[in-house]
């Protein structure tokens, strides 16, 4: 007899302003169970976990607990229906103790707390899954290992039936990482289900009974244990469409516009983030970093552009050494960013089109007029990029916050590439834009490619990188683990590079 | 468990309607009035006699009027102070320590020079006051540049130690000889004083505050330091990758933040006490803290709510002689900002009503939500 379901959830559709984060997904969770949830970042994962745990509240679909459907209005619903999730950024109190922190926010414990009594149960708890914590303890004395733990057992101690972990091993040490699984494993044996989302493959092959893979906001697949193996996995997770290439007038040019040679830095938890990067970015050449997200693509841009110190290594644009120097040293030799956060770095949002269009060269030239701005001027250039790249506006003061999407990325390349750089890097350029506005987004860097200027591309968007870049390389855990002309390679292999160069090495065997 | 119901959501606005700008500060003006009024009542005094009584006495009369416009100097020029500090999210809490710096310093200029003439007392006296204010902001603006210290902190704290400073000076080594044993320093010389309008209170200060105004518009709206003002206090991200120099503008602007402040200190001396004493001011930097926020940091606004903000405290001064206590003056002060501060929420979010829908919850029992 098949194991009941502790949990299903029926064409779930979550959509937020500009794409369908899950669409028409379907999940469940058998009793005893250890069900992976695959895909890359982007592709639904956390939204579809947080459907689960009532912190969003699906478009469309049902969630069925036991067999009864339920509507989540709140994580605390969840919770009493007997689902909890672990989530990536710990929810603990570091001043307090473990068993404080277990017990926070639970409507069962008794107004008068019996501390002892309350640390006796959670140790049994613990004990039984070979969790080892100590109840007593303050949290801030406790490494990233324990205090996952102390989440683990928050939920057991509240009586979830279903577990889900949001990329549990991100923070981990290999040690710890095969301590988790083991405690896992027992978990489900004794009854529970337990979710594990993961875009890394070596975890889906160690721990899944089951494994669901989602890729753009869908569910492609579902298979079995004995169904699993890795190259299937990868297909499905990059997608099997044969990605045309945009057709290139030209081909890339010889000179050298950026040049990184064994670039270190460090991430912003001060832990080392890339390292000894490597690769040359030529004049009308468009160099895409693939990789998945949180390998160091945001370091690598803030890098070059400045934003971030560099540890070790040194950075040239045009053969002048930039390493070290300040955003403006390096804007002045030539360097466009588009960053991945548009609002929060690349325009000032309460600010209106005139304001923002002039937020890189209202120091030079035309708009200078001794101490002051040359404000006719300005509004006469926002006039002329408005229409040159069709930005639709209600007001050119109005603030851009109300700008969609497209518009706001047009607005900020109109900004970047009227600055004439000799590089332009983009991070994820497209992201949460319409087909429509990302095919204009391609178009106007290639037409900036044709006119030679250097693109350093970085997108997880595979098919992205595929369509425009003269050249891939692929960064995973802070490491280039491959450079390769587009035309040489495939999808496939690229994304077994993403996953880990190992891996991808075991498979070409 | 099953819930009907309509439920009601703050959801924000895309855009506040022009409207609202006009009709939400004023009623919460008159909400601000309203509140005011029950404790009237609730103390024992008829609230619209008192009202009537408070805007006579600073509206209906030259001395009510002059008065009203003694009181909006220093204040204009508190106000423009932090607002300039504002303007880029820095919290200068600071603006009474620094109008008293700046009066020390003034003041210092004025004894030194007994008799001197106008032509460079007044404006030594100006530009040291504004030196010294602006030295004192910039005191906690370097840990707050490359260290993050907070500077709501480190301002506010500095108020009491320019305080007390000024009030060392006048028990002690300032102390005018001839003065009774007073806190107060010897009257300046007539070099050192402004000229007032005929026999009213109103000097020439107020002029500080007209100009100042109009040049913090056009430095704000129109130069391009005022530019990376706007950007950095609008987003310190898009300041940072446009290359903006953040430190040095923190700098820079407290500094001048605090220099404003200086100039308001430096003219309730020259203008209004001709001498230093203790209690020169009766709080008009935290005052203007709440002038800078009810204006929405716009130069123009300010110097319309200062008008204001004198009126309500001369005409409670006024009341007072009717046994109205003068913390009713800033009791309605505190209200006005509640009131304006919570209206500007309507502004920026509307309430929706949610239709009723049937909601099963969970089956295990216990969600008290």
């Amino acid at each position: 007899m098949t194991k009941p379901y502790l949990i299903e959830l029926k064409n779930i559709t979550k959509r937020f302003p500009g794409v369908i984060a899950n669409d028409k997904v379907n999940f469940n969770v058998k009793q005893g169970e250890i069900h992976v949830l695959l895909g890359e970042n982007g592709s639904g994962k956390s939204t579809l976990m947080s459907v689960l745990a009532g912190l969003y509240r699906p478009d469309e679909g049902e969630i069925i607990v036991r067999g009864t459907q339920m509507v989540f209005r709140s994580p605390g619903d969840a919770i009493s229906a007997g689902v909890g999730m672990v989530h990536q950024h710990f929810k603990l109190i570091d001043s307090f103790s473990v068993a404080e922190n277990v017990i926070l926010g639970d409507h069962n414990v008794a107004p008068v707390l019996n501390m002892k009594d309350i640390e006796n149960n959670l140790a049994q708890l613990s004990q039984r899954y070979g969790l080892h914590i100590d109840p007593s303890a303050r949290v801030w004395q406790l490494s990233v290992g324990e205090k996952q733990r102390v989440e683990i057992v928050k939920m057991l101690y509240r009586g979830s039936r279903v577990l889900i972990l949001d990329e549990p091993t991100a923070v981990l040490t290999p040690q710890e990482t095969a301590e988790l699984f083991k405690n896992l494993r027992e978990m489900a044996r004794s009854g529970r289900g337990v979710v594990v989302i993961t875009h890394k493959m070596q975890e889906v092959m160690e721990i899944a009974d089951r494994v669901t893979v989602l890729r753009k906001g869908k569910a492609v697949a579902t298979l079995e244990k004995k169904q699993i193996n890795r190259r299937d996995l990868a297909w499905l997770m990059v997608g099997q469409d044969v990605v045309r290439q945009y057709k290139k007038k030209s081909p890339p040019g010889e000179h050298k516009v950026l040049e990184l040679q064994g670039v270190h830095c460090m991430n912003d938890l001060g832990r080392p983030c890339l390292q000894n990067v490597t690769f040359t970015v030529h004049s009308g050449e468009i160099f895409g970093i693939a990789g998945v997200a949180g390998n160091g693509q945001r370091e690598l841009a803030e890098v070059v552009s400045g934003l971030r110190p560099v540890t070790g290594g040194s950075i040239y644009i045009k053969g002048n050494e930039i390493t070290g120097g300040s955003p403006r040293r390096i804007i002045d030799h030539g360097v466009a960013l588009v960053p991945e956060d548009r609002l929060g770095t690349g325009l000032v949002p309460n600010l209106g089109a005139v304001d923002n269009l002039i937020l890189k060269d209202y120091r030079t030239g035309k708009l200078q007029r001794g101490p002051f701005l040359n404000l006719r001027q300005a509004r006469e250039n926002t006039k002329n990029l408005v229409n040159r790249f069709e930005i639709k506006l209600s007001s050119l003061d109005a603030p851009v916050k109300l700008l969609s999407g497209g518009n706001l990325q047009r607005l900020l390349l109109a900004r970047e590439i009227t600055a004439e750089p000799h590089l332009l890097v983009a991070v994820y350029p497209v992201r949460g834009l319409d087909i429509k506005a990302t095919e204009a987004i391609h178009n106007l860097l290639l037409q900036q490619r044709e006119k030679g200027m250097a693109i350093l591309l970085i997108s997880e968007d595979l098919d992205e990188i595929f369509k425009l870049s003269d050249r891939i390389g692929v960064l995973c855990n802070g490491q280039i683990t491959g450079i390769i002309p587009a035309e040489m390679t495939d999808i496939e292999e690229v994304g077994l590079l993403m996953m880990g160069s190992d891996q991808a090495g075991e498979i070409a065997l | 468990m099953i819930v009907y119901g309509t439920k009601y959501v703050i959801e924000k606005k895309l855009a506040p309607s022009s409207s609202a700008y006009v009709v939400i500060p004023f009623s919460s003006i008159i909400l601000a009035l309203l509140v005011g009024a029950a404790f009237l009542v609730l103390s024992g005094h008829n609230f619209f006699e008192v009202y009537t009584a408070m805007f006579r006495g600073a509206f209906g009369s030259t001395y009510g009027l002059s008065e009203t416009v003694v009181r909006t100097i220093p204040l204009t020029l508190t106000s423009l102070g932090v607002a300039l500090a504002f303007r880029m999210q820095l919290w200068n809490i600071g603006g009474e320590g620094q109008l008293y710096m700046g009066a020390f310093a003034a003041t210092w200029v004025a004894l030194t020079f007994p008799g001197g003439s106008a032509w460079w007392v007044m404006p030594a006296m100006i530009l040291l006051g504004m030196l010294v204010g602006g030295l004192w902001a910039l005191l906690p603006a370097i840990p707050r540049a490359i260290w993050g210290v907070n500077e709501i902190i480190t301002t506010l704290m500095l108020n009491y130690v320019a305080i007390f400073w000024v009030d060392f000076l006048v028990y002690g080594p300032w102390k005018d000889p001839h003065g009774f044993n007073f806190p107060l320093t010897a009257t300046f010389s007539s070099g050192a004083i402004l000229p007032s309008l005929g026999n009213s209170r109103i000097h020439a200060g107020l002029f500080f505050g007209l100009i100042l105004a109009v040049i913090f518009y056009v430095v704000i709206y129109r130069t391009r330091w005022g530019y990376e003002i706007r950007v950095t206090g609008e987003n310190p991200g898009a300041a940072r990758y446009a290359g903006i120099n953040i430190k040095k503008n923190i700098m820079l602007v407290m500094f001048f933040s605090g220099a404003v402040c200086g100039l308001a200190g430096m003219s309730e001396v020259s203008g209004i006490a001709h001498r230093l004493q203790h209690g020169l001011s009766p709080g008009y930097g935290f005052t203007g803290i709440i002038i800078a926020w009810l204006s929405r940091l716009n130069p123009f606004v300010i110097v319309i709510v200062t008008f204001l903000f004198g009126g309500l405290q001369v005409g409670g001064y006024i009341v007072q002689t009717s046994g109205i206590p003068s913390s009713m003056v800033t009791m309605l002060q505190g209200l006005l900002l509640f009131f304006v501060l919570g209206g500007e929420l309507l502004t920026n979010y509307q309430v929706k009503k949610v239709p009723a829908k049937k909601v099963t919850a969970a089956p295990a029992g216990d969600d008290s939500v």
